[in-house]
């Protein structure tokens, strides 16, 4: 196990982070304020309560869910593509390394880099709801998975991709809307029947259900059935990448 | 003692079916410098590529230190180190963070003395706080031999160390690779220049379309392909060789209107001098001289055709 080499693209992906702080910490501040006063304030007026919780707290988690998801998938899939356009990667190549050492850098960075923001935008909610968390540990526990998940996913992504335009590509296309399809501002019983069925194949269902049950103890699916689901897709994610690392595919010629 | 990096066979298709590497058979003994020459596309960053593990092998083995490049990965690169030819830096990090990445890579512990003390035998250590976008070509590339050298690699890869490099930096280039040679380190260089292998290597091996045609001691290549042709234009044409000049070697050329001297110009009397006094003697009119030495595509073509042969 070369503990030097995770240690090494560990520091280095996180000096990034370090070098625009500012910018990192603003920006989920100004963005979850926007997200409190528009659909808190604006829309929250005219909604009572979602299943016996303010409907301002009631987002909270879906906020929290949103901002990490896209964080850990844009932080991983730029980690490993910014080195592949500039051609830096050669060194990563070139050295003692397994998959699993190189996976365990890149992405423990964009995870961690995920966790901060989820954690500044629990902090600035506090300042426009009253929050309580029914399990706080496995608030952390799903909050870990998910940016431990999606940055393995961002890590494929940033592989698979061959231009600034890909690396945009599936973030926005795809996981965007199954995120704001996937009830971060409402309940799936607010939706019609049909829906309700439909909805389940979104894999974000799972994960905003669970993380919403870690703070009100309430879920739209069964909580056993979330830790399942994240775990899957993170088993998935991982054997893709061992898969890409085996057979060099995009990396190695 | 057992040759530092053995190649055996070693075979390189790519997916299009371009075969880039034909089995090439290459022993390198420790604490020596191999040029490796060769035409644009011969092979040479594919066979550099190939024993870093960028690309795959598909044919054929090789070990470093006796460890084979592709079963005992690990071991095999952290004797190596990769001056590529392409300058790849990030561009906002600064140069001293870059190079210890690459020792953490390497699964080295962090050691500032030895850091401090490589940027400095390369001249970085005053830019070391700058980021790399900020820093000259050369610096660079110095960078990249700084990051290839701080594993403590004891092979070194440099791929076309001089491409694009101004003639004082390529100078400061071989007094670097003399100085990593003194220190122990093995050296494989590719070039496309002839002066430069000369300049550098104990031994040079010729590569062209993905084979390796001939690997020699310099001294002996130098000799068989530091030959020149001296060209003289006679004032009227010949039907043969004056029988007077016949310790020369000489050749009637262009109907009789020039004669053809071939001489070693590494020699130390290369026999001009004799040679005009001879024709003069002679009777021989002179119209014109002019020399020529076989370019590095001439060269390869007589290396092909002896191979043929």
């Amino acid at each position: 196990m070369n503990l030097h080499a995770i240690g090494a693209i560990y520091r280095y992906e996180m000096a990034r982070f370090f070098r625009t702080i500012l910018q990192s910490f603003l920006s989920p501040v100004i963005s979850t304020s926007l997200y409190f006063v528009v659909f808190g304030t604006a829309i929250g007026s005219r909604i009572e309560s979602v299943e016996g919780v303010s409907y301002g707290a009631f987002i909270v988690p879906g906020l929290i869910m949103l901002a990490v998801i896209q964080q850990a998938l844009n932080n991983a899939a730029f980690a490993i593509y910014f080195p592949r356009f500039t051609g830096t990667f050669y060194e990563v190549l070139t050295a003692p390394v397994n998959f699993l050492e190189v996976v365990a850098g890149y992405v423990g960075a964009a995870a961690t880099k995920a966790l901060f923001i989820g954690v500044v935008i629990l902090g600035t909610s506090t300042l426009f709801v009253d929050i309580s968390i029914a399990h706080p540990l496995a608030m952390v526990a799903f909050l870990l998975l998910t940016g431990i998940s999606f940055s393995l996913f961002g890590f494929i992504i940033g592989i698979w991709a061959k231009s600034f335009e890909q690396l945009q590509l599936i973030p926005m296309l795809i996981v965007m809307p199954l995120i704001f399809l996937g009830g971060s501002f409402y309940s799936l019983s607010m939706l019609p029947e049909i829906w309700q069925k439909i909805t389940l194949f979104n894999p974000v269902v799972y994960l905003i259900s669970g993380f919403r049950w870690s703070f009100f103890g309430t879920a739209d699916v069964p909580v056993g059935l979330s830790l399942l689901a994240i775990c899957g897709f993170t088993a998935l994610a991982l054997g893709v990448i061992g898969w890409i690392f085996r057979t060099g595919w995009r990396l190695r010629s | 003692m057992a040759p530092i990096l053995q190649i055996k066979d070693l075979r390189k298709t790519y997916d299009g079916g371009f075969e880039a590497l034909k089995g090439v058979t290459l022993d390198i003994e420790e604490g020596e410098i191999l040029a490796l020459l060769g035409p644009n596309g011969a092979g040479k960053t594919t066979l550099i590529s190939t024993l870093c593990g960028i690309t795959l092998p598909t044919g054929g083995s090789a070990s470093v230190g006796g460890h084979d490049i592709l079963k005992d990965y690990r071991a095999a690169r952290e004797m190596i180190g990769l001056v590529p030819q392409e300058i790849a830096l990030e561009p906002f990090e600064k140069v001293i963070n870059t190079v210890r990445l690459t020792r953490g890579l390497f699964g080295k512990r962090r050691d500032d003395a030895l850091v401090e003390k490589i940027l400095r035998q390369l001249s970085l250590w005053d830019k070391r706080d700058t980021p790399t976008k900020a820093l000259s070509g050369g610096m660079k590339r110095r960078v990249l031999i700084a990051k290839a050298l701080v594993h403590e690699p004891r092979v070194l890869f440099l791929d076309e160390p001089t491409a694009g490099v101004d003639v004082a930096l390529r100078k400061g280039m071989w007094d670097t690779v003399e100085e990593l040679k003194a220190s122990g380190v093995t050296i494989i260089l590719t070039t496309h220049y002839l002066e430069e292998a000369e300049a550098m290597a104990d031994r040079i091996g010729v590569i062209q379309k993905g084979e390796l045609l001939l690997v020699e001691e310099k001294a002996a290549l130098m000799k068989r392909l530091g030959r020149k042709k001296l060209t003289v234009q006679l004032r009227s044409p010949l039907s043969e060789v004056p029988a007077a000049l016949s310790g020369f070697e000489l050749e009637l050329a262009e109907d009789g209107h020039a004669l053809v001297y071939t001489y070693d110009s590494q020699a130390e009397r290369t026999g001009i001098t004799r040679l005009l006094a001879a024709l003069a003697d002679a009777g021989v009119g002179l119209a014109d001289l002019s020399t020529h030495q076989s370019s590095l595509e001439e060269i390869f073509v007589d290396l092909v055709g002896e191979d043929a042969a």
